[in-house]
């Protein structure tokens, strides 16, 4: 294979390869005036008014190109996310990629499309870049990181604090789908209907909020799925929430993947779902406001807030059965198991 | 079906009616790991009436692996140019000074894999290396690794070994059930050990000793139907071996997988963590395959240090229950792991710690 | 102690398998179950078809689940 394919040290140096590669790579996909000055910094027109919501985030995945997604679509996805549901609407974000040295081109072309058409669906502008490389074996191909920049629209209050006993917790779709599908590639397992849920959710949160219900909070169950999702949500709000299992979609797809790997469903990643508490009068209307948006035809009412308890665990759990159990946080959900 | 609420409800009825006939309070022990997860998981405990009182046993092949295993295990992945490869089941157990996973975090080369046969693809992929397969599990999973050892011999793969660590369920069955100081009035047998042993393999339960026994299934249907069973038993003073999972179970097992286990493997006397050395209960590699045995890789073990204060021993003999041990939910949790049974997901312990945490706490 | 989980034959090569659940597949050695057929429900462990569903003793099964829900709904 010839030195072209493969991403070489002098990829990182600065010099003529550095420049070769941001020209040919980035600066066609991600095309835009703020990035095309290549200036130290993209500076920004003033933002609308509001508040300023900045995020960032570190990515890794293997594999870094899975079904429905790769490295690049989940990076851009899940900066715009973390900023969608603090109710903040996503302007620009930053992409750097590490490379780890012999890392094929293409691979690094195919994530760089994937962050350039999730931002073009996000209505983001990926305005700054870097670009480090790291001798073979110092890393894993290719990480990302992400930072975002948005504005909360004046009159916005999504917060934890502002969770109420009756409130409803909905769901926006299935769970579990991303990272079942991660997990089924690691292993061997494959299916058509086996697809990351990977998806900017600025849209659908836009949808949700304007239906006029009374939003408190929202979140996209990410790592540790929606079980550790609940868990810090339901500590910081000082109360307990109550889901009901049979209520919760989950894709036959993925419940084969956890079955087979030993998971359960409710610890295992969304990159494309929201989870929000709303005001119980309110309920209906946004559960109809996120099922009319393309990202929430599946949406769901999955449980009920209710008073802390001094004992007990924060997020308990109504089995199929009818029987109760506390959904805790737990380590090591995440290994495959046989027992 | 065999999640309805419904039929769960009919047989909880059931149960509690052919109880009420017991006049005594009777101990149950599942012996599954898989088992005792499942009923924390659907709140089962919760549906039994006071006379029947569940027991978790010896059924997690993870928690009754020794501690000097794990060491050996650690000190095999920290051997350059050697790479482990383990079911994810065993990466948190503590050692005597750490887990596989730390030593991966400190450079060990350890892998995760779901089958043996991904073990045997990584030999494959890096003819270089010496893969070491950690051989842990019952009947069930056994012959998966003979088959995988019989691939290695076929397609010449020569750096593929096993460390044996293998164990049976019927002697520790047979030394728990015949022991005067372990409560036991009735089995609930292992369904997936059966697929390969037969229901047959345990008749020496009712026939021996007899116990009523049960083999059954996974859900929590499954599970109750074979309590409903037992307590039937227990009342009308009978003593059988019932197969309830016939779906899957035969009286005579899987009869090829046998085969493959008993080519390369034979009985050996085996520990078992928390109950001790009991006679023929492991499986050892036949001489013949002292060049897939890794524990014949000379490697400096450090002498073993088992956790102090830790009553896993006691939990595995099902003679307490978890919160009765003092460092349950304090010093030991799923996140701080001292005992084997908080580690596996199916550990007796980690599986009251999750489920079943609340109700052990509003137990007088 | 052991999962195990039911999937159906639906390719199989000597003793090479593909299984699918759910629309899931795997690929699963036979080499403990070298008379499997294709269409029959195996139990997948670790890789490997340990044993055969039987599909009349799975109907009995739920047979009974279901009678016991309609006998519930009854009141008995």
């Amino acid at each position: 294979m010839s030195d072209s394919a493969k991403i070489l040290l002098a990829h990182g140096s600065g010099g003529r390869r550095t420049r070769d590669l941001v020209r040919d790579t980035f600066l066609p996909a991600f095309a835009n005036p703020f990035l095309e000055t290549l200036s130290d910094s993209a500076v920004l027109p003033e933002p609308p008014a509001g508040r300023l919501a900045l995020t960032t985030d570190g990515f890794v995945v293997d594999p870094p190109v899975f079904p429905g997604g790769n490295l690049g679509s989940l990076s851009v996805c899940g900066t715009v996310n973390d900023l969608a549901v603090a109710g903040a609407r996503p302007l620009w974000l930053s992409f750097a990629v590490i490379l780890e040295e012999g890392c094929p081109i293409d691979l690094l072309e195919t994530l760089v499309a994937g962050a350039a058409a999730a931002a073009e669906e996000a209505g983001v502008r990926i305005v700054a870049g870097d670009t480090k490389v790291v001798p073979r074996g110092r890393g894993d191909r290719v990480y990302a990181v992400t930072s975002g920049l948005g504005v909360v629209p004046e009159g916005r209050e999504i917060d934890d604090r502002r969770i109420r006993p009756g409130d409803a917790v909905l769901v926006s779709g299935p769970v579990g789908d991303h990272g079942a599908t991660v997990m089924a590639c690691r292993h061997g397992m494959s299916g058509p209907g086996l697809r990351s849920d990977a998806a900017p959710l600025g849209g659908l949160v836009e949808a949700l909020l304007s239906s006029g219900a009374d939003v408190r909070a929202m979140h996209d169950p990410t790592r540790g799925g929606v079980a550790v999702t609940c868990n810090e949500a339901a500590s910081r709000a000082g109360a307990r929430f109550r889901l009901d299992e049979a209520a919760i979609p989950v894709r036959p797809e993925v419940e084969a993947v956890c079955e087979t790997l030993g998971l359960d469903p409710l610890y295992v990643a969304c990159e494309g779902r929201l989870l929000a508490w709303v005001a119980a009068p309110d309920a209906d209307r946004a559960l109809a406001a996120l099922r009319e948006h393309p990202l929430g035809t599946a949406a769901a009412r999955i449980g009920v807030v209710e008073d802390a308890r001094p004992a007990g665990a924060p997020v308990i759990l109504r089995t199929r059965i009818g029987g109760e159990r506390p959904l805790d946080l737990l380590s090591g959900s995440d290994l495959p198991r046989i027992c | 079906m065999l999640f309805d609420p419904r039929a769960v409800a009919a047989l909880a009825r059931r149960i509690r009616a052919a109880a009420s006939a017991l006049g005594r309070r009777v101990v149950l022990m599942e012996v599954c790991g898989t088992h005792t997860h499942a009923i924390a998981a659907a709140g089962l405990r919760r549906l039994l009436p006071p006379q029947v009182r569940l027991v978790s046993g010896p059924g997690c092949p993870v928690c009754v692996t020794p501690v000097d295993y794990l060491d050996r295990a650690e000190a095999l992945a920290a051997l350059p140019g050697t790479i482990v490869c383990t079911f994810g089941d065993l990466m948190r157990v503590p050692s005597s000074r750490g887990s596989l996973e730390r030593s991966r975090a400190a450079g060990a080369g350890v892998r995760v894999v779901y089958s043996p046969r991904d073990a045997l693809d990584v030999a494959r992929a890096e003819p270089a290396s010496r893969v070491v397969f950690l051989s842990v599990g019952f009947e069930t999973t056994a012959p998966t690794i003979a088959a995988a050892l019989a691939e290695s011999e076929d397609s010449g793969i020569p750096n593929f070994r096993i460390l044996p660590g293998n164990k049976t369920v019927p002697p520790p069955l047979r030394a728990l059930a015949s022991d005067p100081g372990v409560l036991l009035d009735g089995v609930l047998l292992p369904g997936h050990v059966s697929v390969v042993t037969g229901s047959r393999a345990f008749s020496f339960l009712a026939e021996e000793l007899g116990v009523p026994a049960a083999v059954v299934g996974f859900t929590p249907a499954d599970v109750l139907r074979g309590v409903l069973e037992l307590v039937e038993q227990l009342r009308d003073g009978r003593a059988e071996v019932a197969n309830l999972y016939g779906r899957v179970v035969r009286e005579e097992g899987n009869p090829r997988a046998r085969t493959v286990l008993d080519r390369f493997f034979e009985p050996a006397d085996a520990v078992w963590r928390g109950l001790g050395a009991i006679g023929s209960s492991g499986l050892a590699l036949r001489p013949e395959w002292a060049h897939r045995d890794a524990s014949r890789i000379e490697v400096a073990v450090p002498e073993p240090v088992e956790p102090s204060g830790c009553r896993c021993g006691d939990v595995l003999r099902g003679s307490i229950e978890p919160p009765e041990c003092s460092l349950f939910a304090s010093a030991c949790t799923p996140d701080t792991p001292v005992g084997a049974c908080m580690v596996s997901g199916e550990g007796t312990c980690a599986a009251w710690y999750r489920h079943e945490r609340r109700t052990a706490k509003e137990r007088p | 102690m052991c999962l195990a989980v039911p999937m159906e034959l639906v390719a199989r090569r000597e003793l090479e398998g593909e299984v699918e659940r759910n629309g899931v597949r795997r690929k699963v050695s036979l080499a403990l179950l070298p008379e499997a057929e294709i269409g029959q429900h195996l139990l997948i462990h670790a890789g490997y078809a340990i044993g055969a569903v039987d599909a009349e003793e799975a109907r009995e099964t739920i047979a009974l689940l279901e009678e016991l829900a309609r006998a519930s709904e009854e009141g008995r």
